[in-house]
C-alpha cells in the first residue's frame, strides 16, 4: 500500500475537512483514518491516506493540496508515512 | 497505527527546529579512470562523474518532497586526486586542469561541492602528492565547487611535519589568491589527522581507497531539535539530560537512515554509512553553541564547556548508533565557528578563544573549523596551530582537522563574510610567539606509543 500522511495545520475554520476530502475523493485517494487535536490554539488534523489508486502522481497531489491550503489559510502537507514510522517505531 | 502526536512531533522538528538531512554524498572511485595524457584523463574523470551521479540531485529532491524533509546538500566525494593524477601529471598546472574538470562536472550534475582534491601524506609525500599540494592555491582560486583536503598525520604513522610546514604556506597562498572574497579559498581547504574514508561532510570528504566503486553516505544534522528537547528538561539531573539527548539523536538518525536507504535503492548504489554529526548552520536555532547554552553555560567557551561538549557528543553517538545499520564518517558534534551563530557571538564577545576551541576538539569531531584569523599571521604560526591539532588527533586516536582562514587585509575586531552555509566569522586573535625553529625542522614526528596511557 502506498500510505501517505496528510496533515493540516492552522486556524480552525468551517469546511477544511470538506474541501480536503472532496479533493481527495475526486482524485481517487482513499482515506483510511482521520484524527484531529488542538495544540497551542492551532488546529491539527492528520489523515492516513492510501494513494494506490490515485489518478495523479504523488508530487502533483502534494502541490495541489498545498495550494488548497493556501486558499483557505492553512498549511497542508502530504508526506509518505515512512518518515513517521521510521522515527517512532523500532 | 501512527498517533497524531507523533506526526506533530516530527513535523515540529522539521518546521520549527530546522531538522534536515545535511547531505547525501555519493562517493565515486576514480581509480580506474584511464588516459595517457592529462586531457584524456580529464575526459575519463568527467565521464565517470557525470554518468554515476547524473540522477543524484533529482533523487535527492524527490525524496525531499516525498518525506517532507529538507535535504540541504547533494554532494560527491572522489578518490584523492593525487592518486588518480599521479601517472600523468608532471606539473602543478596539470593538477589544476583536473580540478577545473571536476568543477565542470559539479556544475553539470548540479551538486554544490565535490570533495577529494586531496593528498594522503600522513607518513611521506610522493612527487605527485607534492605537486597536488602545491597546486591547491591556484586550483581553489580558479574553481568554485571543489573542496581540497590533505591528510598529514595518523595515530599509526605519526605526523608528517614536512607536509605540516608546506600546508602553512599553502593555506597562506590560498588566502592571498582569494583575498578579494575574504580569502574564501581557505574555507574549502582542510588539513586532517586520522581522516575517515567515508566522510560525507565537506571540506574533508574524499572517497577512500578502501571503498567500493560507488557508495551513498548521508550526514544528518539537528542541533535545533536537540536544543528544543533539552529546553524541556531544564534543571533536571544529568541522567534525564543524557536520556533526552540520546532519544532525540535516535529520532534524528532514523530519518537519515531512511533517506540513505531510499537514495541507495533509487540510485542503484550501495548504502555506505550515516554520519551522526550535529552539524550547525548560521540560521538562528540551528546551533551547537545554543545547545551548550541550554545545557547550562552562559556562552560556549565558559568553564565547563569541554565537559558539556564531551557529554553531548557521547550521547549523540549512543542514541544514533542503534538508529542506523552502519555508522561512520566523523560522527560527533561539529563546532565550526563561522557556521554557528552562537559560536560567532561567543567568539565576538571574547568568551570563546582559539585555545578553548582546541581543548574542545579533544572531545568532539572535528577540529579547529572555519576560524578566521588575522591575514598577517605567519605561515609558520599556521603550521604550528596545525601541528598542535594533529597531535591531539594522533594521541587520542580520533579525527582532527584544521580549517583556518587567514583573512588577507583584515585583523582582529573585523569580520570575514563567506555567505551561505559558510556564514561569517569574527577574526580571532592568534598567539604570535614564534614557533619558527620548531616548524623548520625536517622529517616527521614518530607515531606515539599505544600503551602506558596517561
Amino acid at each position: 500500500m502506498h500510505k501517505v500522511i496528510i496533515t493540516v495545520l492552522g486556524k480552525d475554520t468551517v469546511g477544511i475537512l470538506a474541501k480536503v476530502c472532496t479533493y481527495l475523493s475526486n482524485n481517487k485517494v482513499n482515506i483510511l483514518d482521520i484524527s484531529q487535536t488542538i495544540v497551542d490554539g492551532y488546529f491539527n488534523m492528520m489523515m492516513v491516506a492510501d494513494f494506490n489508486d490515485a489518478d495523479k502522481d504523488f508530487y502533483l497531489i502534494s502541490d495541489e493540496l498545498k495550494q488548497i491550503g493556501e486558499e483557505i489559510g492553512v498549511d497542508i502537507r502530504a508526506q509518505k508515512a515512512a518518515i513517521f514510522d521510521k522515527m517512532h517505531r523500532i | 497505527m501512527l498517533d497524531i502526536r507523533e506526526v506533530i512531533e516530527t513535523n515540529k522538528m522539521i518546521m520549527e527546529n530546522n531538522l534536515d538531512v545535511r547531505t547525501i554524498t555519493m562517493g565515486i572511485s576514480l581509480l580506474d579512470c584511464k588516459g595517457s595524457t592529462v586531457s584524456e584523463l580529464c575526459d575519463s574523470i568527467y565521464e565517470r562523474i557525470t554518468t554515476k551521479a547524473k540522477d543524484l540531485v533529482k533523487v535527492g529532491r524527490d525524496i525531499e518532497k516525498e518525506l517532507g524533509i529538507p535535504i540541504v546538500n547533494k554532494r560527491i566525494s572522489i578518490t584523492p586526486i593525487a592518486l588518480v593524477g599521479g601517472r600523468v601529471c608532471e606539473t602543478s598546472d596539470d593538477f589544476v586542469s583536473i580540478c577545473k574538470t571536476l568543477d565542470k562536472a559539479a556544475h553539470e550534475v548540479g551538486v554544490n561541492f565535490i570533495g577529494g582534491y586531496s593528498a594522503l601524506v600522513s607518513k611521506g609525500m610522493t612527487k605527485a602528492d607534492e605537486l597536488l599540494i602545491r597546486s591547491i592555491p591556484e586550483a581553489l582560486a580558479s574553481t568554485e565547487r571543489i573542496c581540497s583536503s590533505v591528510v598529514v598525520g595518523s595515530t599509526k604513522t605519526g605526523i608528517n611535519m614536512d607536509a605540516v610546514r608546506l600546508m602553512g604556506e599553502v593555506i597562506k597562498e590560498t588566502a592571498v589568491k582569494t583575498k578579494d572574497n575574504d580569502s574564501l579559498g581557505c574555507a574549502k581547504l582542510v588539513v586532517l589527522c586520522n581522516a575517515p574514508d567515508d566522510n560525507p561532510f565537506m571540506a574533508g570528504a574524499f572517497h577512500g581507497v578502501t571503498e567500493e566503486d560507488a557508495i551513498i553516505n548521508v550526514g544528518v544534522s539537528g542541533p535545533g531539535v536537540v536544543k528544543s528537547a533539552i529546553a524541556n528538561v531544564k534543571g533536571e539531573s544529568f541522567e534525564v539530560l543524557c536520556e533526552t539527548i540520546k532519544k532525540t539523536a535516535f529520532k534524528i538518525t532514523r530519518v537519515g537512515q531512511l533517506v540513505a536507504q531510499e537514495a541507495s535503492k533509487r540510485l542503484g548504489v550501495p548504502f555506505g554509512i550515516i554520519d551522526l554529526s550535529l552539524a550547525p548552520t548560521p540560521a538562528v536555532g540551528d546551533s551547537v553553541g545554543e545547545v551548550l547554552e541550554e545545557i547550562g553555560l552562559e556562552y560556549a567557551g565558559a568553564p565547563g564547556t569541554t565537559a558539556a561538549l564531551a557529554m553531548l557528543n557521547d550521547q549523540v553517538k549512543k542514541g544514533g548508533i542503534m538508529a542506523s545499520s552502519y555508522v561512520g564518517g566523523l560522527s560527533g558534534a561539529f563546532i565550526p565557528v563561522s557556521e554557528d551563530q552562537r559560536m560567532i557571538d561567543a567568539a565576538e564577545c571574547g568568551a570563546l578563544t582559539l585555545e578553548k576551541l582546541e581543548a574542545m576538539t579533544c572531545v568532539c569531531s572535528v577540529g579547529l573549523d572555519m576560524i578566521a584569523i588575522p591575514g598577517d599571521t605567519k605561515e609558520s604560526t599556521i603550521s604550528g596551530i596545525i601541528a598542535d591539532e594533529m597531535a591531539l588527533g594522533m594521541v587520542n586516536q580520533k579525527t582532527t582537522a584544521v580549517r583556518l582562514i587567514p583573512v588577507i587585509g583584515k585583523g582582529v575586531g573585523e569580520q570575514a563574510v563567506f555567505g551561505g552555509l559558510l556564514g561569517y566569522a569574527p577574526i580571532m586573535p592568534v598567539n604570535n610567539y614564534s614557533c619558527d625553529d620548531f616548524i623548520a625542522r625536517k622529517g616527521r614526528i614518530p607515531a606515539p606509543i599505544h600503551s602506558f596511557k596517561n
